[in-house]
């Protein structure tokens, strides 16, 4: 195949999960030889579409064209053995064998059954030298490689199955400075040689530099196709993906803000976030908006002592909080990122993890007060819609959103004045969203101080009173929501 | 309450099968009687530790050191200089060392952060080792009456040892279905770092855990020494792999989470059956362990739903999953 020669086509790829259509009808068209930039915001679909290119989901409709026919990839193997590789953000390299090991991982050289050391090392070193790093020896440990030389272990075990298309999922978002150059010289190399990249970044600089030309997806759709990496302004890119077609519907509200209850001063974590300071109030939504990897989960959990901060001081009605337990007995509540493995007990009922951090308290002498604990999650389960109302079924028969309900419901029954909510519509679909929205801008308006962290503009801009924008673990903007739009928010944080 | 169910269907076929092989006392209400308070009274050591062990695995933990941990307290509260203190001092001995060993246990796991198998499996050895020194490996007779009546005498026709089980396990199902201390051991055990968002003091709560361990091997210390009038540094050997096994036949999950008082004491009067079961029938303890063995696998395979349907939901995971590992696995 000659550089500049379609090697992949999609059109109207279509993908739907229960309750969620991720691909609605995507157009996508990559050259031998080019390096080809997905971009989109959180959400859009970019993952799905990896997911489809690399075997993991079959699409429902739509056509997939490689190498001028049309193709099925039912599995990773078919995918792989096709010549696409996936370098995915978690790289999935076994970190206890060596980079020979990792590299021809599944098609070792083999004869009789035995894997063929040596030949395994000459492979490896071969393609290691191609990459340029013939200094990386075959027989190190995965492990003990920087981030930078995983990902070129994982680029060389790509190339030992002869792939034509390389799919790179946010690679430069573990790199230093220089490592980001060194593979971009590699990624050229690559192209060079008549190889497709497929790159996904949120560093608009990175586009401009490395790639070629530019789809952009929002809401599942491609909003628009092979733009020029090089030329296209910013203002066109950000406008592309931006302006929702799922229109969200945020509650009207008036705002009523009260008195400070959280206040948090010169708040640093070494790596994570530094010289962090704000001010929430009663009755007031603070959103915070930034890319995954700004610092915004970190922030939230040291705040709430979940962390321990290197610098810096958390206030809550000017009292310092002390440790997860403090913070619990001032007033605050944590909805944690990651429901399932941060927030609930899955395999036990509603009413227990409504109740998982105030059923010591009901108790008396050390027993447990179900009835008791039984009509506070009733009444949660109420107010919040909760479907199906049944506070006895195990929580992990609930649907995302009412999931998420069931955290919220737990702080509430604890009477917690400032909750604090990370992603709190992840893995919520379209209908429960406007319902956590309901429920969110309810709680304020009794007074409750919300700060919440969401990767949907849209969704922090509609709810919150104030906006903080947070881009490599700084805050770097504060202002009323309503000063804002979303480009703005979205030119902070990607240029 | 299906488990149960099933493991009670497991006691009437072993029950039948004593019934065939020896019609003879089958036939005798009275022996079918004394034998079950003879059953019941085989497991009422091992019940004691299994319940200790039920409420440590449904905490998402393990505790290999039980076994040994008897033999220490056996020996520490029979040496000649505790004796001395009467029933009640050897009594107390051997629950303080209990609770003490169970005490390094959780503070090594909960706040030294060492995995609880390699803990407990360091208590292990050391307390064999530590109660072989105490004892100079000689068995050592109990002097004392009291301490040696219990394993004989019954209250209202009841054998005490069965007494003291009971007692046990009623104690334990109230802590763990009607206390927060079993709240928050099942909320630990189903997803420790949820607990610790809530403000559950999940490292305090681990230590307790192994603490409690430990103090129902003290109880099943001082039971054995009656049993046998003696105490020595190999007593107890491998307990820790049956109330291991009775748990989970019982249907803890050995993930955390999930157990239940009844369900481990129902297990461990199945593993007692088939030993008093063996004895009447003469046959050789080996095909014993073979048996067992077997009752540890099908338990568990018929709480999963069968076979089939588990494996296939197993491979469904990991196809689901599309890593790396996946295709390795598959690829030829």
């Amino acid at each position: 195949m000659k550089p500049g020669e379609t090697i992949l086509r999609l059109s109207g790829v279509v993908k739907e999960f229960p309750g969620v259509r991720a691909l609605d009808g995507v157009e996508l068209e990559v050259r031998a030889g080019e390096v080809h930039c997905l971009l989109g915001q959180n959400g859009a679909g970019k993952s799905t579409l990896i997911k489809v290119l690399a075997g993991v989901h079959r699409p429902d409709a739509g056509e997939i064209e490689w190498l001028g026919e049309k193709a099925e990839f039912g599995t990773p193997q078919a995918a792989m053995k096709a010549g696409i590789a996936t370098i995915y953000q978690e790289l999935d390299l076994v970190d206890e064998m060596s980079v020979a090991e990792n590299v021809l991982l599944g098609h070792e050289p083999r004869r009789f059954g035995f894997v063929q050391k040596g030949a395994a090392v000459r492979g490896t070193r071969r393609i290691l030298k191609n990459l340029g790093h013939d200094e990386l020896s075959p027989d190190r440990r995965v492990g003990d490689l920087p981030a930078a030389g995983k990902q070129i272990v994982s680029m060389a075990r790509a190339l030992s199955h002869e792939a034509r298309l390389i799919i790179m999922d946010e690679p430069s978002a573990v790199l230093s400075h220089d490592e980001v150059e060194n593979l971009f010289r590699i990624i050229r190399g690559l192209t060079a040689g008549g190889i497709a990249v497929i790159y996904i970044s949120h560093r608009l600089e990175e586009i401009r530099e490395i790639g070629d030309r530019v789809t952009v997806l929002k809401d599942g759709r491609t909003s628009a196709v092979n733009l020029d990496a090089k030329t296209t302004p910013t203002r066109e890119l950000v406008r592309n993906m931006t302006g929702r077609t799922i229109e969200y519907v945020f509650p009207q509200r008036e705002s009523t803000v009260g008195k400070a209850l959280l206040e948090v001063k010169g708040l640093a974590r070494k790596g994570e976030f530094e010289d962090v300071s704000l001010t929430v109030h009663s009755g007031e939504i603070v959103g915070i908006a930034g890319l995954v990897g700004s610092g915004r989960s970190e922030l939230l959990e040291t705040i709430f002592g979940a962390r321990k901060a290197d610098a810096g001081e958390v206030l809550m009605e000017g009292k310092p909080l002390n440790g997860i337990r403090g913070a619990v007995r001032s007033g605050l509540g944590l909805a944690p990122e990651e429901r399932k493995s941060q927030a609930l007990v899955l395999g036990e009922p509603i009413y227990r993890n409504m109740t998982l951090s105030t059923f010591a308290g009901m108790a008396k002498a050390g027993f447990t007060a179900i009835q008791r604990e039984r009509r506070a999650a009733r009444l949660q389960a109420e107010r919040l819609e909760l479907r199906p109302p049944d506070v006895d079924r195990e929580v992990s028969t609930l649907s995302g959103g009412n999931q998420q309900k069931v955290v919220v419901g737990r702080w509430l029954i604890g009477h917690t004045r400032l909750l604090m909510l990370d992603e709190p519509t992840r893995g919520v679909d379209v209908g429960a969203r406007s319902e956590l929205y309901q429920v969110i801008a309810g709680l304020a308006a009794t007074g409750v101080g919300v700060l919440m962290v969401s990767s949907e503009v849209p969704e922090v801009l509609g709810l919150s009173d104030r906006v903080l924008v947070m881009k490599e673990g700084r805050m770097i903007r504060q202002a009323q929501a309503n000063e804002l739009s979303e480009e703005d928010i979205l030119d902070l944080v990607i240029s | 309450m299906k488990r149960n169910a099933a493991l009670i269907a497991v006691l009437i076929v072993l029950f039948g099968i004593g019934a065939a092989i020896r019609p003879d006392l089958y036939g005798d209400p009275a022996w079918v009687v004394n034998n079950t308070w003879v059953i019941l009274q085989q497991a009422a050591a091992i019940g004691v530790v299994t319940i200790g062990m039920t409420f440590v695995i449904i905490g998402g933990g393990i505790d290999l050191s039980v076994g040994a941990l008897i033999a220490l307290a056996g020996v520490w509260s029979t040496t000649v200089a505790t004796q001395q203190f009467g029933a009640a001092g050897m009594i107390f001995c051997a629950l303080a060392v209990g609770l003490g060993a169970g005490l390094v246990n959780g503070v090594l796991i909960a706040y030294g952060r060492l995995v609880p198998f390699i803990a407990t499996l360091a208590m292990l050895v050391a307390a064999r080792g530590l109660a072989a020194q105490i004892s100079g490996k000689q068995t050592q007779i109990s002097g004392d009456r009291f301490i040696n009546s219990i394993a004989t005498t019954r209250l209202l026709g009841i054998p005490v040892l069965v007494l003291i089980l009971a007692a046990v396990a009623g104690a334990a199902w109230v802590l763990l279905n009607r206390t927060t201390f079993g709240r928050r051991t099942v909320a630990i055990g189903g997803n420790a770092e949820a607990a610790r968002l809530a403000g559950i003091n999940v490292r305090r709560h681990t230590m307790l855990l192994y603490a409690l361990s430990g103090i129902c091997c003290g109880i099943a210390a001082i039971m054995l020494t009656s049993l046998a009038t003696s105490s020595q540094a190999a007593a107890a050997e491998l307990y820790e792999l049956d109330a291991i096994a009775a748990a989970i036949i019982g249907g803890t999950l050995l993930t955390g989470g999930r157990g239940t008082i009844v369900g481990s004491l129902i297990g461990v009067v199945v593993f007692s059956t088939i030993t008093n079961l063996f004895a009447i029938a003469n046959l050789a303890t080996e095909v014993q362990n073979m048996v067992k063995g077997g009752i540890i696998v099908l338990a568990v395979l018929v709480q999963h739903g069968g076979f089939h349907e588990s494996s296939l939901s197993a491979w469904r995971r990991l196809y689901r999953r599309g890593s790396r590992l996946e295709r390795s696995l598959h690829q030829q």
